[in-house]
């Protein structure tokens, strides 16, 4: 078993009304010296059986179709060890 | 004069699971004189209709993007090979997410700026009205009819709006304040070719005087029937 984890963030010049409220939120319960707060997603991708160049492919071709909408978001792609 | 439209000019409307405005839609077709089909998402054909309209809701129930997943519906396969042969489509709301996700339409539709799910009546500017679905309308011509999402900010990169602009893609914008943060105002925009047209305001509630805040939305609907005969 082996999992990969794809990171989806929106792209920088993408308005993130949602980081705004958490960036608002944060220094009202005390937690001071925060400037910017950005939210995305994470999946992580249950495989069975190795992790290879095919599959990272494969998952990358997901990444970009279905996992991230490539006009408003970037997506990285990293195989987590145990 | 008398305007030309044609007889049993069929509009597909299509029902995801969590589509809500459906019904309405095939109410206003029908109001304007159209034949409304009912479509289903599972669907891997378009039962000859001359003209597809996505509509509001919640496909999916919005889950991971709005639109994200409906994309990926059967039936989307057929709309998009249709709009590319010309046919007339119409993405309201919920529809005009699944054609930007479906890359119909450019740009994308995010959280609303103030993340309030707003519903108001709202007026527009019919800047584009050579497309299939607003012909019946004058350039500069206002319009009110009712606007109600979560996630109708428009958003495209600066070079994707600037060539909008300056082809006339935009076909409506916001009048008066930015409701949601759409960049530039813009509440619906076209492909080059005019026959793929998506808005976040929804002209199909604004078809009868009983149930809305004007009749201003019925020329969508309209429109698209003179599309047909080539007027």
């Amino acid at each position: 078993m082996a999992r990969v984890v794809v990171d989806v963030m929106l792209k920088p010049e993408i308005l993130d009304p949602q980081g705004k409220a958490v960036a608002q939120a944060l220094p009202r319960l005390g937690f001071d010296g925060i400037t910017a707060v950005r939210q995305g997603k994470r999946f992580e991708l249950e495989l069975d059986g190795e992790v290879t160049e095919e599959r990272l492919t494969q998952i990358r071709h997901a990444a970009e179709t279905l996992l991230s909408n490539p006009v408003i978001e970037d997506y990285t792609v990293h195989v987590e060890h145990e | 004069m008398t305007p030309k439209v044609a007889q049993g000019f069929r509009v597909g409307v299509v029902t995801f699971p969590g589509s809500l405005d459906d019904a309405d839609a095939e109410r206003a077709i029908r109001l304007a004189g159209g034949e409304p089909v009912a479509l289903w998402h599972a669907d891997d054909e378009l039962r000859a209709v001359d003209a597809v309209v996505l509509p509001g809701g919640f496909s999916y129930g919005d889950y991971l993007r709005c639109g994200a997943i409906a994309r990926f519906a059967p039936v989307m396969t057929a709309v998009v090979d249709g709009a590319g042969g010309g046919m007339p489509v119409l993405g309201i709301c919920n529809g005009f997410q699944v054609l930007c996700e479906s890359h119909l339409l450019p740009g994308a539709l995010i959280r609303n700026d103030h993340r309030l799910f707003s519903c108001v009546d709202q007026e527009l500017v019919v800047e584009n009205a050579s497309t299939a679905w607003t012909a019946d309308y004058e350039v500069g011509q206002r319009i009110v009819v009712p606007l109600k999402n979560g996630e109708g900010g428009y958003v495209a990169d600066d070079a994707t709006l600037d060539r909008l602009e300056g082809e006339g893609r935009v076909v409506v914008r916001y009048a008066g304040e930015n409701p949601n943060g759409s960049y530039r105002s813009i509440a619906g925009v076209s492909n080059e070719r005019g026959n793929v047209v998506g808005l976040m305001p929804h002209p199909e509630h604004a078809v009868e005087a009983l149930t809305g805040p004007s009749t201003d939305g019925l020329a969508f609907f309209t429109s698209v029937l003179k599309a047909s005969v080539g007027a």
